[in-house]
């Protein structure tokens, strides 16, 4: 198995090198075609795996590749842990990878930078394979930041374009911002335990259960301080408040990796590492409460941020965050089955959204404003058609891929009773309201009502080529069956249970089991549930606003911006919350001027103004007096000779 | 007595930059025969590596004449797991300064070329030399060819940035001079693991600590020490620049590690949380510095003494880690932890060898082309020299510390092991992460990304054969230190843990 498991990590790494460095040689075509090989066998590799430990039943495979580092009795390796959680991770990396990958070929048609594209993408599948195989948290830390550096690549592959590239920056900034506490939380773990094993370092939980650690003049329990740390990590990587400002702004960079990146995969990095690392989680009650707080805060706030977008792209950009939160939810009321089951449903659909509305904009000819949209369904029949399920999986309509791990969550949070349970309760109910509107705002917005772009837009508006709507309808399909198909095994069938520790005391899916049947009756059931109420109701305002007559909703949008409280509201939302005003204005400006005061006031001015020409000056001054002793006249000198023998003389004498 | 391979390291580089001085008829002659040189002395340097025994800590390849009976001076060389390294690196570094020299120098590149193969011949003396006087004689001469580097072939301002480095570094290393004269008045010879065994009472090691730390500190540079590095910088053409940052810079670590730790460990023990403060302020502070400055190689320069301060502060981390005369025998909890600091220093020396090299070429091939340093005066470069944007993006990730290249090993281990020693230690050395990112991203934004907007950068060149292959070189470098840390950490373990064993032990 081990060959599988190289094979499915080198082979985008070798496509990767190859189009990135010999792109110009290859030519366009091979350089597509050495790529997406190498993403198809690491798909193929992922669904071996796949076969092999979910189905198969086989062991956790946990290997060591080679050591990197040895240091006394600490050895840092890089290997692999391939279990049922890796492998469904593998998966759903490897495809949504290999249909973005098939999908660039018409995204990217004509850019000049085609095969660079390439090689990005094939090396953010590499990273991201070796982020969710490691064995340990050093290659873990690797993956981590990998990725991190291939989203600063792609995010400003238009690199003369300047909002791109302020926005790559600001997204590797932010999530430095996370590296640093999830450096720190890897430096606890090693301190209490001696091992960046992730085995040996479960192995010493029970032992390390009531230390604590002197901090804040506290005496905190080493899994609060560790965990909090990890999850920072979590936070930037997956864009929880308030470290999520980086993610929208990511949409500058080409949709395929909106999708790929910056919907399915990168940022669901860090909800797998927090299951991964379950079993310390779970000895700490505080940090939990912490994850799940912060969760639901990202997921209702961000929600929200959708409503006012007007940029295809941002709509779902916040969708994304907003889901983001559901899943970290999940995580918090030790749910992690769910986070997971969560994270790959919304991969397929959000992907498949992003697809869709990359789609879209090719029609329009790279123009994103949804008010210059509008009719499309007539004109691109099957972007409309999978757009919609999309749209449907998303909300969490019954019998489709969204609603039995949205479902779950909600459930799953329901039955929690950790601090902060029911704010995070209400929070994720609400969020079912308002991603139920934003969903149907832009659906209806962009494929319905009157077409609204000039004449000579609207002539050439076509569906777009195969290579666009084929990786659509492929992933379509898992957005409306893969619930269905998944829910038993994953959360209640013990698919998970190897990998992921949950305490008894918070077991909250098992509340959910008592009353599962099967994936049939869980969904007709979901018709009578309050979130299906909710969504009912999003979904028939948007209808009513936008549905029936875009401008009606219009209209009544700008009336509620010309009211008091709504003025002040929309400004609240359309500011972000001041996030990023805040971290402008703040932090930025603050560390430069900072940095100019220092380097003026101490290094200029104290240290070389003062202590080094202040030094030399002196010694100038002194040596021009006692250049004045060095007279030239003979008699001078022999006196002084005189007045030194006798003070030598009578120093003797004394003595 | 072996082949002398030690000394021919040392002075074919030596003669062979007499000859070029003297002897060449052209340009063209004096750089293939410094080429020839230089490549020879690499060369020699694989059979070095060869030969090294990794598992003992024993000096190996040991010459050893009597030089100045009278005085106790004694020719006496030899390498360890810390010095071996550092010596590879030097031949490495210096064949690319020479390579380069085709480049970036026209006015009378014979010389130049000779004083950069003295300057190696002298440098692999200091890592070689085990008598302190021998020692003490290479670290002073190797300033005479730096200076007159940065003072010929310098910019405007070169005779301030001359002086200033004169004087701060010849200024440090004096007390060094009478340290070791003190020492020798006890043991009767200048042999260095002769003072590792001399008792020395905790004034006198005070005394020692400081004559020694004000030599190293002004090398390495430690704040606040360290104004003089972004002149000479500034100043120095881009050979010095890169010998100075890949270098010279290393010969203060070194000095801490083959002098400080083992002679004066109760004094070092006791001074440990100023120097940890100090690298802590270099980490802070000038990374905040460097964020705002306009010049690329001051920027450069201040990154440098922030990486630099992850040497300082590993190599001090081992005292609140394991503490002064305590257990330390190394299987005890906690000597991982100590010996995890001190490999992670001595590796970052290496790797900023490499990126803080790659970096100021990088610097040096726009230089080459535009005669500006000034960030304002591009924008764009990426548009017009993809290839050379690709490596400059390249090592400003590895200067960022990102894994998978070498600038992430050291970082991450000391920063594991600051954590073994406070938790605030680690919280405030991490925050390189978020502020060595900002400065160098910051950098690569404005000057490779954004439109084109300057006549001038329309008409850049990419990088020709001999750019790209050094830098290619480079960048396999730091890609195979990233990637794999482990044969650079047996050859040191040996000597790490003698180091380790030596600080640790109370000379009271």
């Amino acid at each position: 198995m081990k060959a599988i498991y190289l094979a499915a990590v080198l082979f985008p790494l070798f496509g990767s090198v190859l189009a990135g460095l010999w792109g110009n040689k290859l030519g366009r075509k091979n350089s597509h075609r050495v790529t997406i090989l190498g993403v198809g066998v690491a798909f193929a590799m992922s669904l071996l795996t796949l076969n092999h430990h979910v189905f198969g039943g086989a062991a956790s495979f946990d290997e060591t590749l080679y050591q990197w580092a040895t240091i006394g009795n600490l050895t840092i390796e890089v290997g692999f842990l391939v279990d049922n959680l890796t492998a469904i991770m593998m998966c759903v990396v490897t495809s949504v990878s290999l249909m973005v990958h098939i999908y660039t070929i018409g995204y990217m048609e004509h850019d000049p930078g085609y095969q660079r594209f390439f090689s990005y993408i094939s090396l953010f599948t590499f990273s991201m394979l070796m982020l969710v195989m490691s064995n340990n948290f050093m290659q873990l830390f690797f993956g981590w930041e990998a990725v991190g550096l291939v989203s600063y690549l792609l995010i400003g592959f238009w690199h003369t374009k300047p909002s791109a590239i302020f926005a790559n920056m600001k997204a590797f900034l932010v999530n430095r911002v996370g590296d640093f506490g999830f450096l720190l939380g890897i430096a606890v773990v090693l301190l209490y335990f001696g091992s960046l094993h992730y085995a040996e370092v479960f192995a010493g939980l029970e032992t390390q259960k009531e230390t604590t650690m002197p901090l804040f003049g506290n005496d905190i329990s080493i899994f609060t301080v560790a965990c909090i740390l990890l999850f920072i990590g979590a936070m930037g990587k997956s864009a929880q408040v308030p470290l999520h400002v980086w993610l929208p702004d990511s949409m500058e960079g080409p949709t395929p990796i909106s999708a790929l990146i910056h919907a399915a995969t990168m940022v669901t990095a860090g909800i797998f590492m927090v299951a991964r690392m379950s079993p310390m989680f779970e000895l700490s009650e505080t940090a939990l409460s912490f994850v799940m707080i912060i969760g639901a805060t990202t997921a209702l706030f961000m929600g929200l941020l959708g409503i006012i977008q007007n940029d295809i792209k941002r709509v779902i950009a916040y969708s994304t965050l907003s889901q983001l939160g559901y899943m970290t939810v999940a995580l918090g009321v030790s749910a992690y089955s769910a986070a997971i089951f969560h994270l790959m449903t919304h991969a397929f659909f959000k992907a498949l959204l992003f697809l869709g509305a990359g789609s879209v904009i090719i029609a329009m000819h790279h123009k994103q404003d949804i008010w210059e949209m509008g009719g499309l369904w007539k004109k691109m029949p099957i972007t409309w058609i999978t757009s919609l399920l999309g749209t449907l999986a998303l909300i969490g309509f019954p019998f489709f891929a969204g609603f039995y791990s949205k479902d779950a969550i909600i459930e799953a949070t329901k039955a929690s009773h950790i601090f902060g349970h029911q704010y995070a309760y209400w929070a994720v109910l609400l969020g079912v309201f308002i991603t139920s509107f934003y969903s149907f705002r832009l659906y209806f917005v962009v494929f319905h009502g009157k077409p609204r772009m000039d004449e000579e837009t609207l002539s050439h508006v076509h569906e777009t080529p195969w290579v666009v709507t084929l990786p659509l309808v492929l992933l379509a399909i898992p957005s409306v069956i893969i619930g269905a198909l998944s829910i038993d095994s994953m959360l209640f069938g013990g698919v998970l249970a190897e990998a992921i520790h949950v305490d008894h005391h918070h077991d909250v899916l098992h509340h959910l089991k008592e009353h599962f049947h099967d994936w049939k009756s869980f969904a007709l059931h979901g018709f009578q549930t309050v979130p299906f109420y909710l969504a009912a109701a999003g979904f028939l305002t948007a209808f009513a606003l936008y549905g029936i007559n875009v401008n009606i909703g219009r209209s009544f949008g700008e009336k509620l911006k010309n009211m008091p409280v709504g003025k002040q509201l929309y400004a609240l939302l359309d500011n972000k919350y001041g996030f990023d005003s805040f971290n402008q204005n703040v932090l930025s400006k603050g560390a430069v001027i900072i940095g100019h005061e220092l380097w003026q006031k101490i290094d200029a001015t104290i240290i070389d103004g003062f202590l080094v020409n202040g030094t030399s000056k002196l010694i100038g001054a002194v040596s021009a007096i006692v250049r004045k002793l060095q007279t030239g006249l003979l008699y001078h000198y022999a006196f002084a000779m005189i007045v030194g023998l006798v003070l030598a003389l009578s120093w003797l004498l004394i003595n | 007595m072996d082949f002398p391979i030690l000394s021919i390291l040392i002075w074919l580089p030596i003669f062979g930059g007499a000859l070029v001085a003297f002897r060449s008829a052209s340009a063209d002659s004096a750089q293939r025969i410094a080429e020839i040189i230089g490549a020879v002395t690499l060369a020699l340097c694989i059979p070095m590596m060869f030969m090294f025994d990794s598992s003992t800590a024993d000096y190996q390849m040991v010459e050893r004449f009597t030089w100045i009976s009278y005085f106790g001076i004694e020719y006496y060389l030899g390498i360890d797991g810390i010095s071996m390294p550092l010596i590879a690196l030097t031949t490495l570094m210096s064949l690319v300064v020479l390579i380069l020299a085709r480049r970036s120098v026209s006015k009378s590149r014979g010389q130049y070329l000779a004083c950069f193969l003295v300057m190696e011949g002298l440098m692999i003396g200091v890592f070689a030399a085990l008598d302190s006087l021998f020692f003490y004689v290479f670290f002073e001469a190797m300033l005479i060819p730096m200076f007159l580097v940065i003072g010929i072939w310098g910019g405007p301002n070169r005779v301030y940035a001359t002086i200033k480095f004169f004087l701060y570094t010849f200024l440090g290393s004096v007390f060094m001079l009478i340290a070791l004269i003190y020492m020798r008045s006890q043991t009767g010879s200048f042999e260095i693991a002769g003072f590792y065994t001399l008792p020395l009472s905790f004034s006198a090691q005070a005394w020692i600590f400081f004559a020694f730390l004000f030599a190293f500190a002004v090398k390495v540079p430690m704040w606040p020490v360290h104004t003089w590095l972004p002149d000479a910088h500034v100043e120095a053409p881009t050979g010095g620049s890169i010998i100075l940052a890949a270098i010279t810079l290393k010969i203060g670590g070194y000095g801490f590690l083959r002098f400080i730790l083992p002679i004066v460990p109760d004094a070092a023990s006791y001074f440990a949380p100023l120097i940890i403060g100090m690298s802590l302020v270099a980490v802070v502070y000038i990374s905040l510095i460097a964020l705002v400055q306009q010049d690329m190689k001051k920027l450069v320069a201040y990154s440098s003494i922030a990486h630099m301060g992850f040497v300082t502060l590993g190599f001090f981390l081992i005292y609140p880690i394991l503490g002064l005369g305590g257990d330390n025998t190394l299987a005890a909890a906690g000597a991982d932890g100590s010996r995890l600091a001190l490999s992670g220093a001595m590796i970052q020396m290496i790797s900023h060898g490499f990126i803080s090299g790659a970096m100021f070429m990088c610097i040096g091939v726009l230089y080459d082309r535009v005669h500006s340093r000034n960030i304002a005066d591009y924008g764009g470069v990426l548009s017009h020299m993809p290839k050379y944007g690709a490596f400059a993006i390249f090592f400003a990730m590895a200067n960022a510390g990102l894994p998978g290249t070498s600038g992430f090993v050291g970082e991450f281990m000391v920063i594991l092991a600051a954590l073994q020693a406070n938790f605030w230690i680690a919280f405030l050395a991490a925050l390189t992460l978020i502020l060595g990112a900002a400065y160098t991203l910051w950098l690569v934004k404005r000057v490779l990304l954004g439109p084109v907007e300057l006549e001038h950068v329309k008409n850049l060149l990419d990088l020709d054969k001999i750019e790209y292959g050094l830098l290619a070189i480079l960048a396999i470098f730091t890609l195979l230190l990233g990637l794999w840390p482990q044969p650079l950490v047996n050859v040191m373990s040996a000597t790490l843990d003698q180091v380790v064993q030596l600080a640790l032990v109370s000379k009271l």
